[in-house]
């Protein structure tokens, strides 16, 4: 029944399934959650957030990815990791279909969030995305100030309703994103303006603003020094009780400090995933230690 | 907190209920569409300016392509023909009376009827009789056949764009010279054919005698003046200041200077011709030269940043190579640079000459606006250029002058085209990809 | 002719050096290129160089100013009969003579008496002056050439630096040819100071920048030669402003939402069609777009108005109805729309560069938060293209002032000073155009405005240029 795309609330057309719709009035409001009330759901869909089975995708006549089937757990951070040109980006990339905005890409197999399929046709990438928000390698702030960067959400979505409001969200994010303090009074100065690791706070308050269920990041520390690194990651080990979050990374030693679970992609391919601890003491397969242990990558 | 994670579109208790977001939604999806609707108009609107532009101009020239002519045996009646004052003799009214002949008319005292079939036909009759009588005295008192085009007017009617239903009044033919070129046509004595005057002519008082050849010839004569010195000039320029120019002030001033250059109005590059080459050194006003002159100016900041990009394009591989065994720097540059961002040189080449073969406005200032009936015969004699061509004929008030000025256009932009084609082709066969 | 044949001989010549020089070379290494400085073959070079270019250089010279001296000279002394002529006559006089001189009239001219006297001895001296001149140039050339060709064949043996010597060549002409460029530059901005000075001795600049009335063919007239009020340009201006406007209401948004399309929406298959098309409106000459204003566009809107007019006729807005009937082709409209199509793929092709230049980065952001395409090109793209697109439309703006062709053949001649879009104007570029074709007396105070609206053109553009230029590199180097 909850794998139903039309049971996804995201859904352009915006119907509901009468079994859910009393679920959903109730909820008030169109989440993925309230959509699968806890403890009434699937099993799996009550641990695991995300859902992939088989997933191929192809850049032209590239297949960047094989047969990739993951589950990520809800509120915890899901570390992929992998030597570059492995395909863990073009996997998260797809979680929020920001591949449908490069031409060639065609990505095939299912990808649910909360039961749900993504890829359906009913479903609206507009909203998906603001339920399942991006960081990026290196930190994109607008040629705005820090204050409309983080309010762009907000103001497309309709999430606020008044100035104040929109203040309120503004200064909750950027709380949350441990940026407050720091540019509480420049506002209404550049974004672009900060250094690289308060631009990528900035960039990760902005993503908080919309409060997604997920969070993807993009090798969010590669462009930043040790100290903006350790910032960041102490940053996401906060946001993990809030947000599903899913890392990818170039670090081992960053995955093994704020994931409990890694995934390790070799070669467009998922070698294999479990639960972090277990991966970087005892993996499985040879290529995964081969890596792990530096022997490549 | 808990509460607002499971409903994270709800981050603040009044958050917009769920009809209200989805009409949100609905609205953002309109506006999207709004938008992109408007981005297809503009293009569709910039289409359908090129096509009513190119169509328009088609539509109203390629009626000149066809023509008639008329082929009439003209009697010499010697006792119109003056042999020792050949070039004193009415020829037209000798024609006109193989005419009106061929009609079965009469003239009256004054000379009406006459008058009015000599409107019909062009004064190269006269012309070719003078020609013919002048090579051989002896055809006095016999009967040749001339072959030669009817007047403009005659020709737009069988063109149908003189139309017997316009009031007599409107219309420059009356009825009765209507009446006459029917028959005419009827009878075979008027043929429809591809009009090769047009292309084998130069200008002329009479539209059905003028040509682009003249315009054309002088046209190619100044393009060549402009190559020769642009070109080179250019390309050498850009060498310099891509290769060996150090960085400095002196440079930075060149290198703005030839950004602004390139965006200087046509017209006022006209002014300095006028200035430079006509008033101070003397150059022959309307010449292919000092139009290739000042072309050549004009064309020299495109020509310097075209080859400035393709030099770029060059990887310092390259350079690098070329010094490691030894080369000195100008035979790194003219050994293997130059010859390797060639392709993109020519083709930038090909494009600024194409642009100013186009160009009007600063040769209308040096002079080139004079009638000019034939091709010049050294780069120094008085010429037109096509688009001056273009120009002079749009201002002549005949009709017939319009639907040429059109065909005009149209060789003018064939002759563009062909070298865009070249440069395009140039650039795909040639061009590497670093 | 006779250049033509003497720089025929000095490559000849040119060419013969290269040969000595060469075979001196190798002479000196005994066989053995190795123990030369240089490849034989620059020493040729090096040879030839002495030998052709300066004579080449003087050669040119000769026929660039050749005439001039001559002139210099025929007219240092001036018989009697012939000073007594007004200036103009006396410039006519010698002309004829020249004309005369060099075969290109026929002998039959109208002076008698003592000027007929003085007429038939100038053209005498005329005729051994040319002579004189022209024969001594080739002399000193020959003499240099020569010169330089038994100065530098003594100097080539194996240590001779022949390599570095003719790169020095090739440097000074690199030089020289980027200094071109400057050159050019320097003309027209001395060119255009020198006649605009001329014209301010009789009209006042402050006259001439605001004064409201233009009508230059009135200053025909002797005693009106001074009055500033018929050089004033500001109708001219507004109307150059308004046609400008016109354009572009028309090719900004055009040209901007097609930009938009194509870097945002098209895919690679639309994108790769279009764009050529625009080229070609791009390509299409200035003329062409002036026939289609005169010709199609002109009547057709003519007729859309009268049309109007006739229906309007006899209502509550007569009057309006009466104007309208009486439109021309000639208006503001019509050049203004006309030349709006022309800029539409200047604009656009701009455009389009400048919101490519946007980086994907910043796209990508505003995705991940879920922005449709539009929100993101209007919040975010267009403001981060803002200053690049302003540039845009700066040069477009240029380009619009400078355009000539469109607005002669649509706009008109009269100079009013009006901001309807259905009547005549005339703009800068118009009236340069009128001034300066035909024959005119070139130290006319009338045919001089030329050069001073000429120069305000220029500074104009060259403003609007260097902004955007400088707006364009700021953009650039933001994002680089």
């Amino acid at each position: 029944m909850t794998r139903n795309p039309l049971a996804f609330p995201l859904s352009k057309g915006h119907a509901m399934p009468t079994e859910n719709r009393d679920d959903t009035i109730a909820a008030h409001a169109p989440t993925l959650a309230s959509a699968i009330p806890a403890g009434h759901g699937h099993v799996t869909t009550s641990e695991f957030k995300i859902r992939a089975r088989d997933v191929n995708v192809f850049y032209g006549e590239k297949q960047a990815l094989f047969d990739v089937s993951l589950d990520v757990p809800a509120k915890s951070v899901t570390a992929f990791i992998g030597p570059s040109g492995c395909g863990k980006s073009t996997f998260l990339r797809c979680i929020n279909r920001m591949n449908d905005t490069i031409p060639s890409a065609r990505v095939q197999g299912s990808i649910e969030i909360d039961g749900a399929d993504v890829n359906a046709k009913s479903v609206d990438p507009v909203v998906l995305r603001s339920r399942v928000g991006m960081v990026f390698q290196k930190p994109n702030p607008f040629p705005k100030t820090i204050f409309e960067n983080v309010a762009y959400g907000p103001k497309i979505h309709g999430l606020a309703t008044g100035k104040a409001e929109l203040e309120a969200i503004v200064e909750a994010s950027l709380k949350k994103a441990g940026l407050w303090n720091e540019v509480a009074d420049r506002l209404h100065q550049a974004g672009t303006g900060l250094s690289g690791g308060q631009q990528q706070r900035l960039v990760i308050a902005r993503a908080i603003a919309v409060s997604p269920e997920v969070i993807l990041m993009d090798e969010p520390c590669s462009a930043l020094d040790p100290i903006a690194t350790a910032k960041i990651e102490e940053l996401i080990d906060e946001l993990r009780n809030q947000f599903c979050i899913v890392i990818v990374t170039h670090s081992m030693a960053q995955a093994a400090r704020v994931s409990q679970k890694t995934a390790f992609f070799h070669l467009g391919k998922l070698v294999e995933s479990g639960p972090t601890e277990e991966m970087f003491t005892n993996p499985r397969d040879t290529r995964t230690q081969d890596y792990i242990t530096g022997r490549f990558g | 907190m808990t509460d607002a994670v499971l409903n994270p579109g709800a981050p603040a208790p009044k958050a917009a209920p769920l009809s209200a977001r989805e009409a949100l939604l609905k609205k953002r999806h309109r506006s999207e569409m709004w938008f992109r609707v408007q981005g297809i108009a503009a293009i569709v609107i910039a289409m359908i300016f090129l096509v009513v532009l190119v169509g328009r101009i088609v539509v109203q020239g390629y009626s000149t392509f066809e023509t008639h002519t008329l082929t009439v045996p003209v009697y010499i009646n010697p006792e119109r023909v003056d042999v020792t004052a050949l070039e004193g003799v009415n020829y037209d009214y000798i024609v006109a009376e193989a005419l009106m002949k061929k009609l079965g008319v009469q003239d009256d005292d004054l000379g009406t009827t006459s008058a009015k079939i000599m409107d019909l036909t062009s004064r190269d009759f006269g012309f070719q009789l003078l020609n013919k009588l002048k090579a051989d005295k002896s055809l006095i008192g016999k009967t040749v056949d001339v072959t030669g085009s009817v007047k403009a007017d005659a020709d737009l009617y069988y063109k149908g764009e003189i139309k017997r239903s316009t009031a007599e009044v409107d219309r420059k033919l009356d009825n009765q010279q209507l009446d006459w070129l029917d028959k005419l046509r009827t009878d075979g004595t008027v043929k429809a054919g591809f009009n090769t005057k047009f292309f084998s002519n130069s200008d002329s008082t009479e539209p059905e005698q003028a040509g682009v050849w003249g315009a054309v010839v002088g046209s190619a004569m100044m393009l060549v003046i402009t190559a020769l010195i642009a070109i080179p000039v250019g390309v050498l320029a850009a060498v310099y200041l891509e290769e060996f120019a150090p960085k400095n002030r002196w440079t930075d001033i060149i290198e703005v200077n030839i950004n602004n250059l390139a965006a200087v109005p046509s017209i006022v590059y006209g002014l300095l011709g006028l200035a430079l080459f006509i008033n101070w050194l003397h150059v022959p006003r309307g010449s292919p030269l000092v139009g290739g002159l000042v072309l050549a100016l004009m064309a020299l900041p495109t020509v310097i940043i075209a080859t400035r990009s393709s030099l770029k394009a060059v990887p310092p591989s390259i350079r690098e190579a070329a010094l490691g065994v030894g080369a000195s720097k100008a035979q790194t540059v003219f050994h293997h640079v130059l010859p390797l961002a060639m392709p993109g040189v020519m083709t930038g080449a090909i494009l600024s000459l194409a642009h100013a073969l186009g160009e009007t406005a600063p040769l209308l200032m040096i002079g080139m606006v004079a009638f000019v009936p034939g091709a010049p015969e050294s780069f120094t004699s008085s010429a037109t250029v096509l688009p001056v061509q273009v120009f002079i004929w749009e201002n002549a008030s005949e009709r017939a002058f319009h639907e040429r000025t059109a065909a005009a256009i149209i060789v003018l932009l064939v002759f563009m085209i062909v070298m865009n084609a070249a440069a395009v082709i140039l650039r795909r066969r040639f061009e590497r990809r670093w | 002719m006779l250049t033509w044949l003497s720089l025929l001989f000095l490559a000849l010549f040119s060419g013969a050096a290269f040969m000595a020089g060469r075979g001196r070379a190798l002479k000196a290494a005994g066989g053995a290129t190795a123990r030369l400085h240089s490849l034989p073959n620059y020493y040729g070079a090096y040879a030839a160089l002495w030998a052709g270019a300066p004579a080449a250089l003087l050669l040119l010279l000769g026929a660039m100013f050749g005439g001039r001296v001559e002139d210099a000279v025929l007219q240092a002394q001036r018989p009697a009969a012939v000073s007594a002529l007004t200036p103009d006559r006396q410039n006519v006089f010698f002309s004829d003579v020249q004309a005369i001189a060099s075969g290109q009239a026929a002998s039959e001219v109208a002076y008698d008496g003592d000027l007929r006297a003085a007429f038939d001895a100038k053209v005498v001296e005329a005729r051994n002056i040319e002579g004189i001149v022209r024969y001594s140039i080739l002399g000193l050339a020959g003499l240099v050439a020569l010169g330089g060709f038994l100065l530098v064949i003594p100097r080539v043996n194996t240590e001779f630096r022949a390599r570095n010597r003719v790169e020095g060549w090739v440097s000074g002409l690199l030089i020289a040819c980027s200094v071109a460029a400057v050159l050019t530059t320097l003309g027209i901005v001395l060119s255009l100071i020198w006649e605009s000075w001329r014209f301010f001795q009789s009209v006042s600049p402050i006259g001439f920048l605001f004064g409201t009335e233009w009508a230059p063919q009135i200053a025909m007239r002797a005693d009106q030669v001074a009055s500033s009020g018929a050089f004033g340009a500001v109708p001219l201006f507004a109307g150059t402003f308004l046609v400008m406007m016109i354009a572009m209401l028309v090719a900004a948004p055009i040209g901007l939402y097609s930009a938009i399309y194509l870097s945002e929406y098209a895919n690679r298959g639309l994108r790769s069609t279009i764009k050529p098309l625009l080229e070609i409106l791009a390509g299409v000459p200035t003329v062409v777009y002036g026939f289609f204003a005169a010709l199609t566009v002109g009547p057709l809107f003519r007729a859309f108005f009268n049309g109007i007019g006739a229906q309007l006729a006899g209502g509550p807005m007569d009057g309006l109805a009466q104007y309208l009937m009486q439109v021309q082709n000639q208006m503001a409209l019509v050049a203004g729309v006309v030349m709006g199509i022309m800029l539409i793929p200047f604009v656009s092709s701009l455009s389009d560069d400048i919101i490519n230049a946007v980086p994907q980065s910043l796209r990508d952001g505003s995705y991940a938060m879920g922005a449709t395409k539009s929100e993101t090109v209007k919040k975010v793209v267009l403001p981060a293209a803002l200053p690049g697109i302003m540039a845009a439309m700066l040069l477009a703006i240029s380009r619009a002032v400078g355009e000539t062709m469109i607005v002669t053949m649509a706009a008109g001649l009269q100079a009013k000073l009006t901001a309807n879009p259905l009547d005549t104007v005339t703009t800068v570029t118009v009236q340069i155009v009128t001034l300066l074709t035909g024959d005119q007396e070139f130290d006319s105070p009338k045919t001089l405005s030329a050069f001073g609206l000429g120069l305000t053109l220029f500074v104009v553009t060259l403003g609007l240029n260097i902004i955007a230029l400088r707006i364009v590199q700021k953009y650039r180097e933001q994002y680089d």
